[in-house]
């Protein structure tokens, strides 16, 4: 050891200790982490156990290992329907295809609305009403409008997704901070300047917040409306699994869907993130 | 032309009414009469609340006077004009916008290429001292730092009337004078006429050529003062000469009596 290692040794201490600390926040991680393995795994083979012990009605409540197994033989030998990719993609193709028409719907007439007066008073009470109806309802209309194809299951998307994203796009834009389109209008903005260049950016993030919850509204209109009739997609899966009292092809579509919603969110959170590169990173103290 | 020889601003007997929400009517100011001169600094003392901000909207043609007449540059208000900056209380940056595309809002508004507006944004930049900070977004900058964008934002555009509510009153006493001097400065090449709202009287002797006295609400002119320190000034050492005391005992005189005015009727309300 040199003559100056007391210096040393304060800064390997120093070292050590957020080591330390790395390592215990490291630790806490894999608690976490582990536990939450840990609990799928004791609850999913609680299940099998207890509908292999007949404890619950193996027919009705089907068992993790039936699930798996009917997953994979979709997978390799095809629903009956067709192969099992082309429901995925039938159903998510409707779901996408409601989601963006009702979410461009939604944001430009919630936009427009918010910035026009006078188009909010006309048409504030028809919002409201066709809001108050439960939309769901809708999609046997829209069956018989539209047929078995895709059309009226993008139809039942746009209804179930355009209402969350119209009504935080309004507020968005009504309650964009008066200074700042005070301040806009003072540096020479127009009216149409005001509009896209403060209004739009800062109800993006009220916008955003919609179009969480209402990707998953679209999957649901779109599975609805497959449930009620259709020629292909999870929802009549579901409906045939159903029919034949099949409950592990049930849950198999579920856990499909559960896959194929988290892809969607996960791709969501990540463009929101690019897109608010301007927003202070930590949220909870932020605006 | 009669534009040339007319004063920057003036209210000639302005009043102003807003409908309060449960429908009764509120004055914010009556009877306002006020002249400023071209290339004029003007300061605006009065109590807290009193309408000293309405004051400064129906200069700005953000709102127009119930009765009476507003006029810059001899033309009655109609709208917001070209010619007028507004540095507001809050920040009222762009929270999406990056430093540099805050201080380009203003030219790009007007039409300007993007390439002029980006050379004239870069300079006032560096004139607030945040060249290398134009990349940065709002929150990563200080309160000071802030203002500073919102400065240059401002005289971008080149204002012959500048509008300033309460500019300094969020930060910090060392900050907030550090940018009065800076305020003098920048302001001092540009000839614009300028019309200061405070509630700080120090702040307001140490700033301008005339300080308005405004009366507790509905707020009207009280008193208007001429101060006759002599410029260039920097804030913290003209504080100290005995002429600044004397002229601050004077307008105190005058503006303590409606602060007071103003604490009673506010006690009177609490009680």
């Amino acid at each position: 050891m040199p003559p100056e290692s007391s210096t040393l040794r304060k800064a390997a201490t120093a070292s050590d200790r957020s080591r330390e600390r790395a390592r215990t926040a490291r630790n806490r991680r894999l608690l976490v982490h582990g536990t939450r393995v840990l609990l799928l795994l004791g609850l999913l083979a609680a299940w099998e156990g207890l509908a292999r012990a007949a404890v619950i009605d193996p027919f009705n409540f089907s068992m993790p290992s039936k699930i798996w197994d009917q997953i994979s033989q979709w997978a390799l030998h095809g629903t009956p329907q067709g192969p099992l990719w082309e429901q995925i993609w039938y159903t998510l193709y409707e779901a996408l295809l409601g989601w963006v028409i009702g979410v461009i719907g939604g944001v430009v007439l919630g936009i427009a609305l918010g910035r026009i007066r006078f188009l909010a008073d006309v048409l504030g009470p028809y919002i409201k009403v066709l809001n108050a109806l439960p939309r769901i309802v809708l999609a046997p209309i829209f069956l018989i409008w539209f047929g078995l194809g895709p059309a009226s299951k993008v139809a039942s998307a746009v209804v179930l997704v355009f209402f969350p994203v119209f009504f935080n796009a309004f507020q968005g834009a009504r309650e964009v901070d008066r200074n700042l389109v005070a301040n806009s209008r003072i540096l020479g903005a127009s009216n149409r300047q005001v509009t896209l260049q403060v209004v739009i950016p800062s109800a993006t993030s009220w916008i955003f917040t919609s179009l969480h919850v209402s990707f998953g509204f679209a999957l649901i209109g779109a599975i609805v409306g497959e449930y009620i009739g259709a020629t292909k997609g999870l929802g009549l899966l579901v409906s045939a699994s159903q029919g034949t009292f099949n409950a592990a092809g049930v849950y198999a579509a579920m856990v499909i869907l559960a896959v194929v919603a988290l892809l969607a969110e996960g791709l969501l959170a990540f463009l929101e993130k690019r897109l608010f590169r301007w927003k202070p990173a930590d949220t909870s103290t932020g605006r | 032309m009669n534009s040339h020889s007319s004063p920057a601003i003036e209210l000639r007997g302005a009043s102003k009414v807003f409908r309060t929400p449960s429908g009764a009517s509120h004055t914010a100011v009556r009877d306002l009469d006020l002249v400023v001169e071209r290339g004029e600094f003007v300061a605006v003392v009065g109590p807290t609340g009193c309408g000293k901000s309405t004051t400064l909207t129906l200069i700005s043609g953000l709102e127009e006077p119930t009765t009476g007449d507003v006029l810059v540059a001899g033309r009655p208000v109609t709208g917001i004009g070209d010619t007028t900056g507004f540095v507001f209380q809050q920040d009222a940056v762009f929270p999406w916008r990056t430093v540099l595309s805050n201080v380009m809002a203003g030219p790009r508004f007007r039409g300007v290429p993007k390439k002029e507006a980006k050379r004239r944004a870069r300079d006032w930049l560096a004139r607030v001292g945040l060249a290398s900070f134009e990349d940065r977004y709002p929150h990563q900058l200080s309160g000071g730092q802030r203002k500073r964008v919102a400065l240059a934002a401002t005289f971008v555009n080149d204002p012959e009337l500048l509008l300033m509510d309460e500019p300094f009153s969020a930060l910090d006493v060392q900050t907030r004078a550090l940018m009065s001097d800076e305020l003098l400065e920048l302001w001092s090449g540009t000839g614009a006429s300028v019309v200061f709202v405070t509630h700080d009287l120090e702040e307001s002797i140490a700033l301008a050529d005339k300080v308005v006295v405004m009366t507790a609400g509905p707020a009207t002119v009280k008193e208007v003062f001429a101060i006759d320190l002599p410029r260039p000034r920097r804030v913290e050492s003209v504080r100290l000469e005995p002429r600044f005391v004397e002229i601050y005992r004077e307008i105190w005189s005058s503006l303590g009596e409606e602060v007071r005015i103003t604490r009673e009727r506010g006690a009177a309300h609490a009680a």
